[in-house]
């Protein structure tokens, strides 16, 4: 029987902001087991970064009993501190200091030994890829870079105890199996006690354990085969030769008996209340033949089958948006052509074309740093553009009458509403930006507060809010004025599933209803919601095309049917494939 | 859109700027606590006057005439006579120590000089470390000096010089510093509350990410610029009334001039340095970068202001760049309406290069909104 | 050789802080050309020694005794005289700041020279600038009797004055005022540096969130401040030199003191200064806020309660006791010595006495409220 290296007994944690107590952690228990990962998993405001922070002596313990490493959370937080490695959300790196210089600080601050830290950093180098980076200012890395950094300085010395906040957040697929990689090594070599939490569900699957947190409560501690159980028999995929994904999705998720109906490869996930599916049959024409399959539950299933257990309300508030559906159409409303953006010698962005046309999702896919946001920005008017054209509804944004605005709405990928500010004071200046007041303003507003359940935060200063909660906010600012056009950078990066499932329907009902939506994303199985989408990698277009043209490209026989994640991982490997062959040649003579 | 809709869109953002700046309620208190403490504290403190000159007194005459002087000097009220000294060694440490400011020696003939019609010889020995506090006390000595010859003369003593000068100082007849002082402080203030608040504001929305949210809309940019360019103003001109409600009645100084002239001063200097600022933060991409922006505009711009020392004493060279200096203009406005009851047609070369400071600087502000991206 | 970890967690710190600072050049300019700004302004513009005070004359009669005396105005290197034909006109461009100050020679101004009934000449002066309406009083006062004991020569009058006051002004024979400016510059340099850079620093920790990984690892509260304070008052430290050594050589400053003295004072007025800085830092929590707190108090407080322009002991008794809060009057005392005076011993040691009065009470405060927790 081991000893639990980290456990927590009956802990409780409020905070007062202003007049209100929240109450963030609520007689919370457990223990972790050494030795292995453990997943901290729960929406938005569950309260997991606070208990991160209670666990490395950063916020006094209200009531309860924390022991890390055989050490008192109330007393001896310091010697915690000292002991345990902690990756905050944002990482704790210096962007001005270089890749090496933040190794070398950790080094220092850790007390590892200078004799050590040749063999330390060599390792953590290889793990992490950055070996030719070490040179480069941290600020200048991508984000799965920055990660990797960050991760590397918590492990500069091998602690007993590694505690991850959200490590894997905002970061592409091939950089999140990379980081997954390292915990687990380390894990396995040095006997490392993990506990990270994270917003990817089918990361839940990797963890050894999964701890559940819903509101400051804990409501199970169990292996993710155990989560699953409680859905076993009512995972389905529905199909139909006759209907969009889409369609299928938006009528199937209106339908009681219902608890998640989810657009993946191939049609609808569904799960069910009971271990039956023929009931969804007489709901659609008869005309409509349903195919459905049963598949094996997966941990998201069962987390979205629990979570709908404890909210009453399970936001499946569909939008309508004004324009009437002229779906499909030819108009092209987006235009790209050979746009190239560099900043000093760096291209960011290099000779990229497409087009978008009304009334559909378009995804900007790609790595981190791969020129996604440049991009949008440029599009958006944000940025000069070095060489080459772009058009929004005809016009290039940069040089048109700010009155061309009107048209366009705009959710920039960190949030970026005013956080000092109330959700009302926010949305109300928003509303005047777009020239809505009095009557109009009011019924906007209120339009924005009702179909993002806004009410409990109305006056809550949107940076004290749940980041799920800043997203909505977000999304409701940039539908304001109902635009015709949507530009959505990373709009469900860092959000929990239910949220994201929220977000989905909404963009997806707004798509049916005629409005031009371009959205990047690092989730691939999002890419599944779109009707075209490009692949960038470092600043170039890779693939074009519809998903299943994209899933087609990774075809092979060792893979015959590729996921969205598995083509985007094999068309950026062929690119560095690519890439290295052709500095190869440049090199021999 | 309407005028009206034009009206209410500023309106809306100079709510959000003024919300950003003070629902923080130690951003609050900066801006109240500190000018509101500075102006009592700087009022009372910062004075050329000198009412404590420190005095010792090194007397080798025994005689009528020397006592008189002594008296003379240690009657007034504004030297404090604190040593009496015996031997010449003792001048030195005296003075080095800053014990006293100035050490008045009066040689053994003195008396005898004065009866047998001679002139009586005093050294007066001043510490020059701080030279404008030395040329003080000096002045006022002989101030008193002379007063004692002319006595003399009068009486008959002596041919002593006749009374002939008569002085007078006006606007500030008894040339009291506080009043040239206290007025300054008024613009001192106002100008780093409007810097305060707008050196930082674009800067800030950069970091945070709140510009672009904002430059997507389709506000114009002269609106973002109107809507920051208002809590700047407000505040600035809020903080100087308040400063020139306590001048007036805590401070006792005269207001001879027209209120209505000193407002369009007051409008004007809080719009450049409003100008100033949001220039200031428009270039900069990191709010420590505008901080320290603020501050390379703010010292030199109270130095040569003329607020403690006058421009006219400054070189041409550096009498030029004072020019650019709204503090120059706005000071010669507020002391004029205070002490010399000056109106608008004095103040017409002060108005209008404060117009065209504010103008291009708002100008620049606006136009780097959009084209200072990186 | 062993290894300490406290050691190498301070070098490690100290390191990091110095990349940062030369990684930013807003630092390096706020250290090195913001005090060379300073030190032209102060050297080359500011001063309060009055020259070519514009200075109306109006001579009702002309003669050869009024001539004698405005020769004696135009030759003073601190008037230039205009003539106006009457008061009325000289009043006027008095009111519209043409000129300062009027001499008024009034009628039958020779014969009446002597007599002792009625005054000939009549004197105003601009008193808004009290200081310098006193300083020109005095220079025409000075004017004037030199000229009359002259001309009272030439006509062969009998004129004795009874007390003949000989002034010697010492440490500064000239009575130049950059001299005593010069050395409070440096002081009022030193305060900016070390407050308003290091206001910024623990400030952008919280606010870029890398707070929060220092705080989990074993760096404790001693070695995060003094980590904080090496790097900045090394550079605080070259730029004393390099004031001290600018002022001395460009602007010709004597400097009668010990060097060692200047550099212990200095360093221990850096010390306060960056503990203020730090103050304002650890309690202010966001580079906004501590921004603003940092120009507001700082600046000012060291440039008007410092006793660098100001005499502090002509300030009310309440705000002298206010005065010795302010880091920089200790430090202007100091040097304003050292430059002009010498090693004067008293002055040294009770300076530095309260100065490290005030360190202790700084460093404790700022101690206390660094805390290793996010509350």
């Amino acid at each position: 029987m081991s000893v639990a290296e980290v456990s927590v007994e009956n802990l409780c944690k409020t905070f007062h902001v202003g007049k209100q107590t929240i109450q963030a952690l609520n007689n919370v228990s457990f223990s972790l087991k050494p030795g292995q990962v453990t997943g901290l998993i729960g929406p938005d405001g569950a309260g997991k970064t606070t208990l991160m922070r209670l666990l490395c002596g950063l916020l006094t313990i209200d009531s309860g009993r924390i022991t890390v490493s055989g050490l008192d959370g109330a007393t001896q937080a310091a010697d915690i501190q000292a002991s345990v490695s902690y990756m905050p959300q944002r990482f704790g790196l210096y962007e001005d200091l270089t890749v090496q210089e933040n190794l070398d600080l950790y080094a220092d601050l850790k007390g590892l030994a200078p004799g050590q830290r040749q063999t330390r950093y060599e390792e953590l180098m290889k793990l992490t890829g950055l070996a030719p980076f070490t040179g480069r200012l941290a600020g200048k890395l991508s984000g799965g870079m920055k990660q990797k950094l960050g991760l590397a300085c918590a492990l500069v010395v091998t602690p007993k105890v590694l505690i991850l906040d959200e490590p894997t957040v905002g970061v592409d697929p091939i950089s999140r199996r990379e980081l997954w990689h390292i915990v687990y090594q380390q894990v396995e070599q040095a006997g490392m006690t993990v506990l990270l939490s994270t917003a990817y569900l089918d990361e839940a699957e990797r963890c050894a354990e999964v701890i559940l947190l819903h509101e400051g409560k804990m409501l199970q501690q169990a292996t993710p085969a155990i989560f699953s159980e409680r859905v076993q028999g009512r995972s389905w995929l529905v199909s139909s030769p006759h209907l969009s994904n889409r369609q299928l999705q938006l009528k199937l998720s209106q339908l009681p008996g219902i608890i998640d109906a989810l657009i993946v490869q191939g049609g609808v996930r569904v799960v069910t209340e009971t271990a039956d599916i023929s009931f969804i049959q007489p709901s659609f024409d008869a005309a409509t033949s349903l195919q459905t399959k049963a598949i094996t539950p997966s941990f998201e299933d069962s987390f979205i089958d629990r979570l709908k257990q404890h909210n009453t309300d399970t936001g499946k508030t569909a939008i309508t948006a004004h324009i009437a559906a002229e779906h499909p159409s030819d108009e092209v409303v987006i235009k790209v052509d050979q746009l190239k953006r560099t900043f000093g010698d760096f291209i960011a962005v290099n000779k990229v074309s497409f087009n978008v046309n009304k009334g559909e999702i378009f995804g900007l896919l790609g790595a981190n740093g791969a020129g996604k946001s440049t991009t949008f920005r440029m599009l958006c008017g944000l940025l000069p553009i070095s060489s080459g054209h772009c058009s929004v509804a005809g016009v290039d944004l940069r040089h048109a009458a700010n009155q061309a605005r009107q048209n366009i709405g705009y959710m920039a990928q960190k949030f970026s509403l005013y956080g000092q500010l109330t959700v009302m004071q926010n949305l109300r200046f928003y509303a005047s930006c777009y020239g809505l007041f009095k009557k109009q303003q009011q019924a906007r507003i209120q339009w924005a507060i009702d179909t993002f359940e806004l009410e409990p935060y109305r006056n809550t200063n949107t940076a004290d809010m749940p980041l799920g909660y800043k997203q909505r906010m977000s999304f409701a600012v940039a539908l304001m004025h109902q635009p015709d056009i949507l530009f959505l950078d990373e709009p469900t990066s860092g959000i929990d599933p239910l949220a994201r499932r929220e977000f989905w329907a909404r963009t997806n009902a707004l798509a049916e209803s005629g409005v031009t939506v371009l959205v990047t994303t690092h989730f691939m199985e999002e890419a599944n919601y779109c009707d075209h989408m490009v692949i960038m990698a470092n600043g170039t277009v890779l693939a074009k095309g519809t998903p299943e043209q994209m899933k087609q490209l990774a075809q092979q026989e060792n893979q015959p049917e590729p996921s969205m994640e598995d083509a985007f991982i094999y068309l950026i490997e062929q690119q560095m494939n690519k890439q290295s062959a052709r500095q190869k040649q440049v090199s021999t003579p | 859109m309407s005028i009206r809709r034009h009206l209410l869109l500023i309106i809306a953002l100079a709510i959000k700027e003024l919300l950003a700046l003070l629902r923080d309620k130690k951003s609050r208190m900066v801006l109240i606590g500190p000018p509101i403490a500075q102006l009592l504290i700087f009022g009372y403190a910062a004075t050329f006057d000198l009412n404590h000159i420190t005095l010792a007194v090194y007397n080798e005459d025994p005689g009528e005439a020397s006592r008189e002087l002594i008296s003379r000097l240690s009657g007034s009220p504004n030297i404090d006579l604190l040593y009496t000294i015996q031997h010449e060694s003792e001048i030195k440490p005296l003075i080095d120590n800053q014990d006293v400011l100035m050490v008045v020696h009066i040689h053994p003939q003195f008396s005898a000089d004065i009866s047998q019609g001679k002139s009586g010889k005093v050294q007066l020995i001043l510490d020059g470390r701080n030279s404008n506090t030395a040329m003080i006390a000096l002045n006022y000595t002989r101030e008193i000096i002379l007063q004692l010859n002319q006595q003399w003369a009068k009486n008959g003593l002596l041919h002593g010089p006749p009374v002939i000068l008569e002085s007078r100082a006006w606007y500030n007849e008894n040339l009291r510093s506080r009043w040239f002082i206290v007025s300054g402080i008024i613009g001192l203030l106002s100008l780093v509350v409007s810097l305060v608040v707008t050196a930082l504001s674009v800067a800030r929305e950069r970091e945070q990410g709140t510009f672009d949210q904002l430059l997507v809309t389709p506000v114009h940019p002269a609106f973002i610029l109107i809507g920051k360019a208002i809590p700047g103003l407000l505040i600035g001109i809020l903080e100087a009334s308040f400063i020139i409600v306590v001048a007036v009645l805590w401070f006792d100084l005269p207001f001879r001039g027209s209120i209505g002239a000193l407002y369009l001063g007051v409008f004007l200097f809080t719009l450049s340095s409003v100008g100033i600022g949001l220039m200031i933060s428009s270039i900069c991409v990191t709010q420590q970068q505008a901080v320290l922006g603020a501050f390379m505009f703010l010292v030199p711009a109270v130095i040569l202001s003329g607020f403690a020392t006058p421009i006219a004493n400054m070189p041409d060279s550096v009498q030029l760049i004072t020019y650019l200096d709204p503090l120059r203009y706005f000071l010669i406005i507020v002391r004029s309406v205070f002490m010399e009851a000056g109106s608008y047609n004095l103040f017409w070369p002060q108005y209008w290069p404060m117009v065209i400071i504010a103008i291009t600087t708002l100008t620049m502000a606006a136009w780097l909104f959009r084209h200072k991206m990186y | 050789m062993s290894h300490n970890p406290r050691l190498q967690r301070l070098k490690g710190l100290v390191r990091k802080e110095t990349l940062q600072i030369i990684r930013d050049p807003s630092s390096i300019a706020l250290a090195f050309v913001l005090p060379i700004i300073l030190l032209f302004l102060f050297g080359y513009g500011v001063s309060l020694d009055a020259r070519n005070i514009p200075l109306g004359i109006v001579v009702e009669q002309p003669d050869a005794a009024t001539q004698s005396l405005s020769g004696s105005f135009e030759q003073s290197y601190y008037f230039s005289p205009h003539y106006f034909q009457t008061i009325q006109q000289a009043e006027t461009a008095l009111k519209f700041h043409q000129i300062q100050g009027i001499i008024w020679l009034k009628q039958n101004f020779a014969r009446q020279l002597f007599s002792h009934t009625q005054a000939v000449i009549g004197v105003r002066v601009n008193g808004v600038d009290s200081n310098q309406a006193n300083l020109t009083l005095g220079y025409i006062q000075g004017t004037w009797q030199d000229w009359l004991y002259r001309y009272a020569r030439v006509q062969g009058v009998k004129l004795n004055i009874p007390i003949e006051a000989e002034p010697r002004v010492w440490f500064n024979p000239a009575v130049s005022s950059r001299m005593f400016l010069i050395p409070g510059v440096v002081a009022i340099i030193m305060t900016i540096i070390g407050s308003l850079l290091t206001a910024m620093v623990v400030a952008r920790e919280w606010d870029r969130g890398t707070m929060e990984a220092l705080l989990v690892t074993p760096l404790s509260n001693i070695e995060f401040i003094a980590g904080k304070i090496i790097p900045y008052f090394v550079l605080g430290m070259g730029s004393l030199a390099a004031t001290v050594i600018l002022a001395i050589w460009l602007f010709d400053v004597p400097f009668i003191g010990s060097v060692g003295i200047l550099l212990v004072t200095g360093a221990l007025f850096m010390l306060v200064s960056l503990a203020v800085g730090l103050l304002i830092s650890v309690l202010s929590k966001n580079q906004f806020v501590a921004g603003q707190v940092a120009i507001v108090i700082s600046f000012l407080p060291a440039f008007i309660l410092s006793g660098f322009v100001f005499d502090i002991h002509s300030m009310p008794a309440a705000i002298q006791v206010i005065t010795h809060i302010v880091p920089a009057r200790y430090f202007v005392a100091i040097l304003q010595s050292l430059f002009l005076a010498g090693n004067i011993w008293p002055i040294i040691l009770t300076n530095t006495a309260e100065l490290l009065i005030l360190l202790l009470i700084f460093s404790r405060l700022v101690a206390k409220k660094t805390r290793k927790r996010l509350e």
